[in-house]
């Protein structure tokens, strides 16, 4: 029986988000919140094994209570219980305070029931960091493995694990001891359409919601904007550079002018034309 | 925590197949600068095994000191042995900043050494600076998703780290004969302490795309509308003897593959010349091209942001302009080689 950890965010789609042009914040409400996409991967990936291996997926997130929807999402996709910690303390957490949270919230869950093993996504779609996943990982002090496309082997009574992690030019196998944690790239499964059980089990559900004064031995210095040693200092527009010259005219004419501006770099065609 | 112990500026050296990756000679050149403004030691830190003679790349690119560790535990990257590396250097010798390619390694490495110092860690950094009184070093993204630009900080804590983005620093032309001065350190790490086991490395033979190394890229967008609409990118490219590129929300619709796409969360590229066909120039993707030679845009939309972005611009339907392009494109040529 293997216990599998995913840790999941619900993030702004925000290849819908607007951006308010005057203070130039993102404009949350304008955009709905998804499961983190790259966490769905991660989620599929943990299902996965515990069909081939059999045991049990849980999920972990923090977040505010409105993630709850994206849990759901999981339990769509197959896992079986789901854990959100929500509380205002955490808030503003950068990688590292968000790493703690996600930990302390993860001991808590292996007090119950030991964890074999844990999987995140390549990164978050708004954080953008891939800083959290090797973050929880030093923290637990088991062995991070990023990049991971391919799972090879899970071998709890041996006690390891063997995946392929991407590199620039190829992979290489690797084999850890368990307990450990993957960072999972997005190539590494497809997600397909939940099965009609999972989505009503998915409409019923109640993931277990925990604050901070539910998880134990916190250090509350350590959470939230307080606990987050990177902080935003400006926010800015890009330099707007003069802008390019807008060539005039109807079509034929802007693209004869175009063509002057390449055939000023005559020598890059003529090396491919072999003249 | 006393700041005034920590000193110089650090550069995290990525080597593999007895070579020095590009992305540490770029940040040993942005790191001079920093180094420089500050009056510090700019250092590189080596990790690896029969990695010692790379030094002397490294000092022509700019560094004082090389730290390095050559053991063979270093044989193979490996998060949790390069990491107590890092931590040891840094212990004993207290940077006040240390920068990491955004490689997979780097960023790997710099996550794991982060919360083990602990530090603040900004990540994909595509500009650096650093106060020159203060030393705070001065980390700047694109963020949020839109068409900003953060400057991160971490006041409180030393070193300061950051992962930089390939292709955006540049390297210094390497000083033929500079050198500098070696520190050889080791730390007692046994294999059986290694949890990690490296078992094979498999090169793809796949024949890669190499976009980042073209002379011309014709950079397609969503405005080309599908699939098929796509085509007219690889028409364009073939013509002009150029490679493929695209902007992410392409590659998510499944029009091309990820390793043709330019921007933050793919590759930056440099070409002479660079299209950018019904791409509307959000931030991420201007960030991985804008160092190229020559901008031209064709866009519908006369706001879009790309226009700011490009030398020549010509606002109108793709549909229309390119097709006359390759038609006059090849009629030129043609007529080239007959006046020859
Ligand atoms: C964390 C993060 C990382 C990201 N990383 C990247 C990255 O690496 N690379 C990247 O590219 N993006 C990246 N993005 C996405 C980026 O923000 C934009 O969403 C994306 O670049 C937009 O792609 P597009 O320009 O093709 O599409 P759109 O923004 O939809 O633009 C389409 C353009 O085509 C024009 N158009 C429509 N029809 C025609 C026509 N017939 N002829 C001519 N023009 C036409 C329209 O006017 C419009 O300007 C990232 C986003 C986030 C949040
Ligand atoms: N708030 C969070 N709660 C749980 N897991 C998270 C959270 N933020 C990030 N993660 C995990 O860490 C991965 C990397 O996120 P990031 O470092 O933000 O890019 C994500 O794909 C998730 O698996």
């Amino acid at each position: 029986m293997l216990h599998i950890v995913a840790c999941i965010k619900q993030v702004p789609d925000t290849k819908i988000i607007k951006m308010n042009p005057k203070t130039n914040t993102m404009d949350r409400r304008t955009a709905p919140a998804i499961l983190n996409p790259y966490d769905a991967h991660a989620v599929e990936e943990a299902v996965r094994l515990k069909h081939k291996y059999g045991g049990i997926v849980s999920v972990v997130t923090m977040g505010p209570p409105p993630a709850v929807s994206a849990i759901k999402k999981c339990i769509e996709i197959g896992a079986d219980e789901g854990y959100l910690i929500t509380d205002r303390r955490f808030a503003g957490a950068d990688t590292l305070a968000t790493s703690y949270a996600v930990t302390k919230a993860i001991e808590k869950i292996a007090k119950t029931r030991p964890v074999d093993l844990i999987i995140c996504g390549k990164m978050s779609i708004d954080g953008d960091t891939g800083q959290v996943g090797p973050g929880i990982a030093r923290r637990l002090d088991i062995p991070p493995l990023t990049s991971v496309n391919k799972v090879v082997e899970i071998n709890q009574e041996e006690g390891y694990a063997i995946v392929h992690r991407k590199l620039e030019d190829g992979y290489e196998a690797v084999r850890s001891t368990l307990p450990c944690l993957f960072s999972v790239e997005k190539t590494i499964n497809e997600v397909p359409y939940s099965p009609l059980p999972n989505m009503i089990k998915a409409a019923r559900y109640t993931p277990q919601i925990w604050s901070v004064d539910d998880l134990e031995g916190v250090d509350i210095t350590q959470l939230g904007l307080k606990g987050s040693p990177t902080i935003v200092s400006k926010v800015w527009a890009p330099p707007k550079p003069a802008g390019g010259s807008i060539l005039e005219g109807n079509p034929r004419a802007q693209v004869e002018q175009l063509l002057s501006v390449l055939l000023e770099k005559k020598e890059l065609f003529e090396a491919k034309e072999g003249v | 925590m006393d700041f005034k112990d920590y000193k110089g500026v650090w550069v995290f050296i990525e080597q593999k197949d007895d070579m020095v990756a590009s992305v540490s000679l770029e940040l040993l050149g942005a790191g001079r600068k920093l180094a420089d403004k500050r009056g510090v030691e700019l250092a590189g830190i080596l990790i690896g095994e029969n990695v010692k003679h790379l030094t002397k790349t490294v000092f022509e690119a700019g560094a004082d000191t090389v730290y390095v560790y050559d053991q063979p535990i270093f044989k193979h990257y490996r998060t949790e042995s390069y990491m107590k590396a890092l931590l040891d250097c840094s212990d004993k010798h207290k940077p006040e900043i240390i920068l990491y390619g955004a490689t997979s390694t780097g960023k790997d490495l710099a996550s794991a050494v982060a919360t083990d110092l602990p530090t603040g860690l900004t990540a994909d950094t595509t500009e650096l600076d650093v106060e020159e009184e203060t030393g705070l070093l001065l980390a700047s993204r694109p963020a949020f998703g839109g068409n900003i630009m953060a400057t991160i900080l971490c006041k409180k804590y030393r070193p300061q780290m950051a992962t930089v983005r390939s292709k955006v620093m540049k390297a210094l032309p390497p000083e033929i004969g500079r050198t500098g001065k070696i520190v050889e350190e080791t730390i007692s790490l046994k294999e059986e302490d290694i949890r990690t086991k490296v078992l094979e490395i498999v090169k793809e033979t796949v024949k890669k795309v190499k976009i980042d190394e073209a002379d011309i890229i014709v950079a397609g967008g969503k405005g080309l509308g599908s699939f098929d609409g796509f085509q007219l990118i690889h028409r364009l490219a073939e013509t002009l003897g150029g490679a493929v590129g695209a902007s992410r929300d392409v590659v998510e619709a499944g029009w091309i593959d990820h390793p043709h796409q330019v921007g933050q969360t793919g590759v930056t590229v440099t070409p002479k010349i660079y299209f950018a066909i019904g791409i509307s120039g959000a931030i991420q993707h201007i960030v991985g091209m804008k160092n190229s030679g020559i901008i031209i845009a064709i866009n519908k939309d006369k706001e879009a942001p790309i226009f700011q972005n490009c030398h020549y611009g010509i606002v109108g339907d793709a549909f229309e302009i390119v097709p006359l392009l390759i038609e006059m494109f090849e009629h030129a040529l043609a007529k080239e080689k007959v006046t020859k």
